[in-house]
């Protein structure tokens, strides 16, 4: 399904949606680690960061094959979540939020002082070509794209089944009484620790999708603004469950097609256009946590549930 | 004046905690409502104190309505409840709770008054005024939740199972300086206990809830001696 | 020598700028246990609105003193409308700890578009009320002015005006109280939602002065988009909680200390680990005291 409509949508919509998967796994990560672990990460894009520069570092120095630079990716931002983590166990609420704010302004800024990752201009990451046996008509950015969704739906289905299993249900113990959980024979610091480190690889994953599809990582490619972003998305999509995981990765990445579209009828000045779509977004989170704090999934459901229940009145 | 409550229903959700509750307090009196967990002594207490939401009913005192208003409103009305679990804030000192309780008093020289009165009471709370209220025993945090409720210059005195976890010898000084304070200071109050024998015996009258609705309202001696409350919750 | 006696003068005045902003932020936390994300937004919009002032009234301070009125103004009024209702609506469930913090950070990103847009291109400079040419001692020149001093001076005096509002006032109870448990101080008959919106009063007038004295010092260009504006929003949150979000004195103490190190980070090694010196900083003063350098021993279940 996803072929045939590759092929019939033009070359940008195809990029727009290696795009939207990079932002699904993105996403989820964070719903991951937020809303089923209850950890706030505000520096989610220092973790795509981690991931971006691994690949970029693998395929340029190793020259290694293009799934074992996602691999690398993985791994590498797993254990650098594994390492955070256990410090972030020991915080709560606003402290580990300012600690990984700290880290989403502080990471990216290192690539400057070392030669090796490239300095402001950054580091290449060019996936290469498609291999011929998909045919000429196979572009460069259908190839970005089946990569991208064939990572994603890999990466969705394995989180599914760590949210069934008994980890995902012990987060949600975590989350939702911590002391309650420790006295259940829960090792709280554990099980938030493991998930810093899964939700870490799939944002390594995550940002070496990123790379893939903007050819580089550079500290620019990872501002602060990205870790908001990210937040948001996971919020639209509903933070405490993955089944809106897709809502938010179309809202971020259709958001800026929008405002463009509204800044250019209305011929406006380029103050505009550079604010509008943060304009756009900010006022789409608020009236979400206004209006559905837990997600437009997680509403329809209780909806659901309230209508079933007054009928059996 | 008395309290006079009627039809009073609270609804848990799609639970109906209370149902249809309907009693008077003559002004003075104490009276003790009893009942096993979950028979809605605590809800009873936090419908009248404003701290929960009700779904019927009303509850009118010196002429105003209680229900539907907001704590803070009741408690400028004479209206103070001392909640579940000891009703005092733990990052605060002994003096501090204290104050609290009579910050929204206009009088300066009476909040004193009414100290010296808390203090003179509970000799254990004046001893440890500058201590955070987390490092008191389980015996003085009751009385320094009873005393910050004092504070406010109550008419009418909620107090939901001051006892719970208390020593038996400690719960007796409590309960006599509760008498004694009610009738110093003609306080009308409703107690709230799990610990009936001790809570009848101080009380005028009492009231007993079960699932939500009255199953007997007596003086207390007659509640004492009946067979079926006996039987109950009185143990023998 | 002079090299060092500038960098520790440096260190404290950018510091004394990061306490400000920590400060506003230490007191809603204390005031209503929430970390506003949107303060510098709203510390922007108030020196936005100071220098209008300054326009109309040719004075800094009256300037300065109406900027603050506007931005505890504004703070009361996004407490009693936005914040209500987000506690009624999200306060419980799941999401009941992590929507403060997303509400406050998409209002961040509100007002800051918003005013990129009003606002955005215009030139907007404040001049300074003081000399803010550096002191020379004994024919050199010293990272200091007068400006900066005042800086640094009304930066202890608002810290010492607030602990003692905190601490010996029944006002400060009230707030205090009120925070720790909104439950307790309703039944003693404090108007717990009122309170909370004097906490975000203050806080808001702190904001506002750390914005109207950041701006002339250095550039004196205001912009949303400015440097000037991220580093007071990162900054001043990583100070705050490494003070400890409990006390004032923290928040002047971890501004400070977060200041000087980044300013010998600057000068002697290198500027682009600053930030990450910042986050190095932060890493280590919770892993030794996890509730803050002034924050209490006791584990408090935020």
């Amino acid at each position: 399904m996803l072929f045939l409509a590759s092929n019939r949508v033009d070359e940008l919509r195809v990029y727009q949606g290696a795009t939207v998967a990079m932002y699904v796994v993105a996403i989820a990560s964070l719903i991951l680690l937020t809303g089923y672990s209850g950890q706030v990460s505000l520096g989610h894009g220092a973790l795509l960061a981690i991931g971006g520069y691994s690949a970029a570092l693998a395929r340029n120095h190793f020259s290694a094959p293009i799934w074992l630079c996602f691999v690398v990716a993985v791994l590498a931002t797993a254990l650098f979540g594994a390492v955070l983590g256990t410090a972030a166990a020991r915080l709560s609420g606003p402290y580990l939020a300012g600690s990984t704010l700290a880290l989403a302004v502080g990471l990216p800024s290192i690539a400057n002082q070392f030669n090796i990752l490239g300095g402001e201009q950054g580091l290449l990451f060019d996936v290469g070509a498609p291999p011929a046996s998909l045919g000429a008509d196979f572009t460069q950015y259908k190839w970005y794209f089946w990569i991208a969704a064939l990572a994603a739906l890999i990466a969705i289905w394995w989180l599914q089944n760590i949210l069934r299993s008994r980890f995902g249900r012990t987060w949600r113990a975590v989350r939702s009484n911590e002391v309650a959980a420790e006295l259940a024979g829960i090792h709280v610091g554990k099980s938030k620790t493991l998930a810093f480190t899964v939700s870490s690889g799939l944002a390594g994953l995550a940002g070496a999708l990123l790379a893939m599809t903007i050819s580089t990582v550079s500290p620019s490619a990872f501002p602060l603004t990205l870790s908001f972003a990210l937040l948001t998305g996971a919020v639209l999509s509903g933070v405490t469950t993955l089944s809106g995981v897709m809502i938010g990765a179309l809202v971020l990445v259709a958001t800026p097609d929008i405002a463009d579209a509204i800044s250019s009828r209305f011929a406006s000045s380029e103050n505009v256009t550079t604010n509008l779509p943060g304009l756009l977004v900010s006022t789409l989170l608020i009236l979400v946590v206004l209006l559905v704090p837990n997600g437009p999934v997680e509403q329809m459901r209780t909806l659901r549930t309230r209508k079933s229940t007054k009928k059996t009145r | 004046m008395t309290l006079v409550v009627s039809g009073l229903s609270v609804d848990h959700g799609a639970i109906r905690a209370i149902d249809g509750i309907s009693f008077q307090v003559e002004e003075g009196q104490m009276a003790t409502v009893i009942g096993a967990n979950g028979a809605g002594k605590t809800t009873l207490l936090r419908a009248l104190s404003g701290l929960t939401h009700v779904t019927l009913g009303s509850a009118t005192w010196q002429g105003h309505e209680l229900l539907y208003s907001k704590p803070e409103k009741l408690v400028r009305l004479g209206v103070s409840h001392v909640s579940e679990g000891k009703s005092v804030i733990p990052e605060l000192t002994v003096e501090e709770n204290l104050q609290l309780g009579a910050l929204w008093r206009r009088n300066a020289a009476e909040s004193r008054a009414t100290r010296e009165k808390v203090l003179e009471t509970f000799p254990r709370l004046a001893e440890r005024l500058s201590q955070p209220a987390d490092t008191l025993s389980g015996g003085e945090r009751a009385m320094l939740a009873i005393g910050r409720a004092l504070m406010s210059k109550p008419q009418l005195l909620l107090l939901d199972e001051p006892s719970l976890g208390l020593a038996p010898l400690i719960v007796e000084q409590i309960f006599q300086s509760i008498r004694d304070l009610t009738t110093q200071m003609g306080l009308t109050v409703i107690l709230v206990e799990q610990n009936a024998m001790s809570a009848l015996k101080i009380a005028d009258f009492g009231i007993v809830l079960n699932l939500g609705r009255i199953a007997a309202m007596n003086s207390a001696q007659q509640l004492i001696f009946d067979p079926q409350v006996r039987a109950a919750y009185l143990g023998y | 020598m002079y090299q060092l006696i500038n960098t520790v003068l440096i260190g404290i005045t950018s510091g004394a700028i990061y306490s400000l902003m920590a400060i506003a932020l230490v007191l809603v936390w204390r005031s209503t246990r929430v970390v506003n994300f949107a303060q510098a937004g709203m510390a922007l919009l108030s020196t936005y609105i100071g220098y209008e002032f300054i326009q109309k009234f040719h004075s800094f301070w009256l300037a300065l003193f109406l900027s603050m009125i506007a931005g505890a103004a504004i703070s009361a009024l996004i407490d009693a409308t936005f914040m209500r209702t987000l506690f009624r609506r999200a306060g419980h469930g799941p999401i009941a700890g992590v929507a403060p913090i997303i509400a406050t950070l998409g209002l961040l990103g509100l007002i800051r578009s918003v005013l990129a847009l009003v606002v955005g291109g215009k030139d907007v400079r404040i001049k300074p009320p003081v000399s803010s040419v550096d002191y020379t001692i004994s024919g050199h020149t010293i990272a200091f002015s007068p400006l900066k001093l005042l800086i640094v001076v009304l930066v202890l005096i608002l810290m010492l005006v607030l602990s003692l509002i905190f601490q010996r006032t029944n006002v400060g109870l009230a707030l205090r109280a009120s925070a720790y448990s909104p439950e307790i101080s309703r039944l003693a008959g404090v108007r717990v939602d009122g309170i909370r919106t004097l906490g975000w009063a203050l806080a808001g007038a702190a904001g506002a002065a750390a914005g109207m004295l950041q701006t002339p010092d250095g550039t004196g260009a205001l912009s949303p988009d400015s440097l000037q504006f991220s580093l007071l929003l990162v900054f001043g949150f990583i100070a705050a909680v490494i003070g400890g979000l409990e006390s004032l004195v923290g928040a002047v103490v971890g501004g400070l200390l977060l200041g000087l190190v980044l300013a010998f980070v600057l000068m002697y090694i290198s500027g682009s680990l600053v930030f990450i010196t910042a986050f190095g900083l932060l890493i280590v003063v919770l892993l030794v005291r996890p509730g803050g350098l002034i924050g209490s021993r006791r584990g408090r279940r935020a």
